[in-house]
């Protein structure tokens, strides 16, 4: 299979999230950027593929933050090649973010390999849009599933499963080439130590390719960012572990739980 | 002029999801101010019933189609573009949800309209529309006006009351032929839940654990607790990425809804995703020693003390308070 693998890095969510002074976007300095949950399983799915299937992983990224690090852990990992996509890309959300990927998946007059995957998280937490995969999807003309948890390939089909909710699944058939969604790749992401990581970073190189941003970069903009007063915070217990431990069972018993 | 507000009804497995509800109150609070026709959009394989449920929709449109029962975002986006200019809409709203996750995206493309994901919130600001968009899990939010009050706008559960969207009113329903493709992904089948060894939607107390318990290994201290308190140990999604706890163990958008007497989080960040599964408990204690999570948004009660440290001296007292009883 030719399976492509679209990375992006994110926040850290787990860390402190503070605005930036123009009141429109994060204040970067604070910033720690990694590849979401989603991103980590897209890749992982990606690996698994290519082992039980055979064919060729490759990682492409739009330039960002830490985006480097990303990619050389991909290679590390066991993706083939890793392309980062350049130019000026600040205004870039979901929508121009898929007409550059489709440009750089299928050029024009050139045609995508019929046995290509192209894999991307279901979506991103950090931008209005948030749906990369159905953009890219709709652009290049190919089937998409959102939410996929589990690919079965079959010749020039594939069987893949979708989450919806409550614990119910779907199951669902398409043909090659396609664009999915992954929420969860069928194992957890492997872990690659940071010394296999560095080696890559010796022995392979990036592929840098420039690209120019279509206009209009986006359809709508931020009018005002901020962090969210919430009325009905929680009451919080402060003390020792011992003090807190009492107080929540005076909780619980006021309640009749214990 | 276009105008209109439409809504796309979602159910699955002929249920109306609560996301449908939520959509019409919103939508026809919106409709009301800007004194425009509220329409809602059913569409599958034998939904017409489901459409008489809508009747705060000012018109049911129905499109009915054997290979319509479980449609690929791009077949349902094409549907909503012509009911789109057969109406005149200005607005259409869908569910931020797994079943519609693509629909709004592709259909923004083809009809040439914005797309905001993720709104929790939906206002008219001198006369112009403003959405609010929950951005980082939860922890940002941005105010985005839509230019020209027109775009595709994806609501998160829970954001409107459920209730506001049901009517008596008989509804207006009204079949539309409209030529339907095929789909370029058909649906085989649903996989119904994998039966676990408990049932965490039956039990009324919850452990849950997050990321914050680390590892496999720590879940058992979860299961001590949850053990003293006559309960069982649920979780959120990382752990079940993890293959930590099976997947009926699962509590959030994906996983179960649960409504349990105690919500036990511990180690939970309190990502929408997960509050949308677990927000109807009675009692939500929630254990994250990030002071800014989410999840003490919808705690009731919430400490920042380390979890480690904390489910011993909670274990000593929980047992010492049995022993004093």
């Amino acid at each position: 299979m030719n399976l492509f693998v679209l990375l992006k890095t994110v926040p850290d969510t787990v860390e402190e999230l503070a605005v930036a002074a123009d009141d429109k976007s994060l204040d970067a300095e604070w910033l720690r950027f990694k590849l979401s949950d989603a991103d980590e399983h897209a890749l992982e799915q990606a690996l698994l593929l290519k082992e039980k299937h055979g064919g060729t992983v490759t990682a492409v990224a739009l330039d960002a933050p830490e985006v480097d690090d990303a990619l050389f852990t991909a290679l590390a990992k066991g993706v083939d090649r890793a392309v980062k996509l350049t130019g000026d890309l600040a205004s870039v959300r979901s929508y121009a973010a898929a007409r550059l990927f489709a440009a750089y998946l299928k050029p024009e007059g050139a045609a995508l390999a019929p046995d290509s995957l192209i894999l991307l998280r279901s979506q991103a937490i950090d931008d209005l849009e948030g749906e990369v995969g159905a953009f890219l999807a709709d652009l290049l003309g190919l089937p998409y599933v959102g939410v996929v948890t589990g690919i079965q390939p079959d010749g020039k089909n594939l069987t893949v499963i979708k989450e919806f909710a409550g614990g119910l699944r779907g199951e669902f058939a398409l043909p090659l080439p396609a664009v999915l969604g992954v929420q969860s790749a069928e194992k957890p992401p492997r872990y690659v130590p940071i010394a296999k990581v560095r080696a890559a970073m010796k022995a392979v190189k990036i592929d840098t390719v420039d690209v120019s941003v279509p206009e209009p970069a986006a359809r709508v903009s931020v009018d005002r960012m901020y962090k969210p007063e919430v009325a009905g915070r929680a009451q919080m217990l402060e003390g020792s572990p011992d003090e807190v431990a009492a107080h929540i069972v005076e909780v619980l018993a006021k309640s009749n739980l214990i | 002029m276009a105008n209109g507000i439409l809504i796309l009804a979602e159910h699955l497995k002929g249920e109306l999801s609560d996301i449908t509800f939520e959509m019409l109150g919103a939508g026809r609070k919106l409709a009301d101010e800007l004194h425009v026709p509220l329409h809602a959009v059913v569409i599958g394989t034998d939904c017409a019933a489901l459409g008489s449920r809508l009747g705060l929709a000012d018109k049911v449109l129905v499109v009915e189609a054997p290979q319509l029962e479980v449609p690929p975002p791009s077949t349902v986006a094409a549907l909503l573009k012509s009911l789109i200019e057969r109406e005149q809409a200005a607005l259409v709203l869908v569910g931020w949800t797994n079943l519609a996750i693509g629909v709004g995206s592709v259909l923004s493309v083809r009809a040439n309209l914005p797309y905001v994901n993720f709104c929790r919130a939906i206002r008219v600001e001198g006369g112009s529309i403003v959405l609010t968009s929950q951005l980082y899990g939860g922890k940002i939010f941005a105010d985005v006006p839509l230019p020209g009050g027109r775009g595709i706008i994806s609501v998160a559960a829970g954001a409107f009351p459920v209730e506001a969207g049901r009517s008596d009113k008989a509804a207006t329903v009204e079949k539309v032929d409209l030529p339907v493709e095929a789909p370029a992904v058909s649906f085989r089948r649903f996989i119904e839940p994998e039966a676990g060894d408990v049932d965490i939607t039956k039990q009324d107390v919850l452990v849950s654990v997050g990321r914050g318990i680390q590892t496999q290994d720590n879940i058992t201290l979860a299961e001590d607790l949850a053990q003293l308190l006559g309960g069982v140990v649920s979780s959120s999604r990382p752990v079940v990425d993890q293959g930590w706890l099976p997947m009926s163990r699962q509590v959030g958008k994906s996983g179960m809804t649960v409504a349990p007497k105690l919500y036990l989080a511990l180690g939970i960040s309190g990502a929408p995703e997960h509050q949308e599964g677990m927000r109807a408990a009675q009692l939500i204690v929630a254990v994250n020693t990030d002071a800014k999570a989410p999840i003490f948004d919808v705690a009731h009660y919430g400490t920042t003390v380390d979890l480690f440290e904390l489910i011993e001296p909670l274990k000593a007292a929980l047992a010492e308070r049995k022993a004093g009883k």
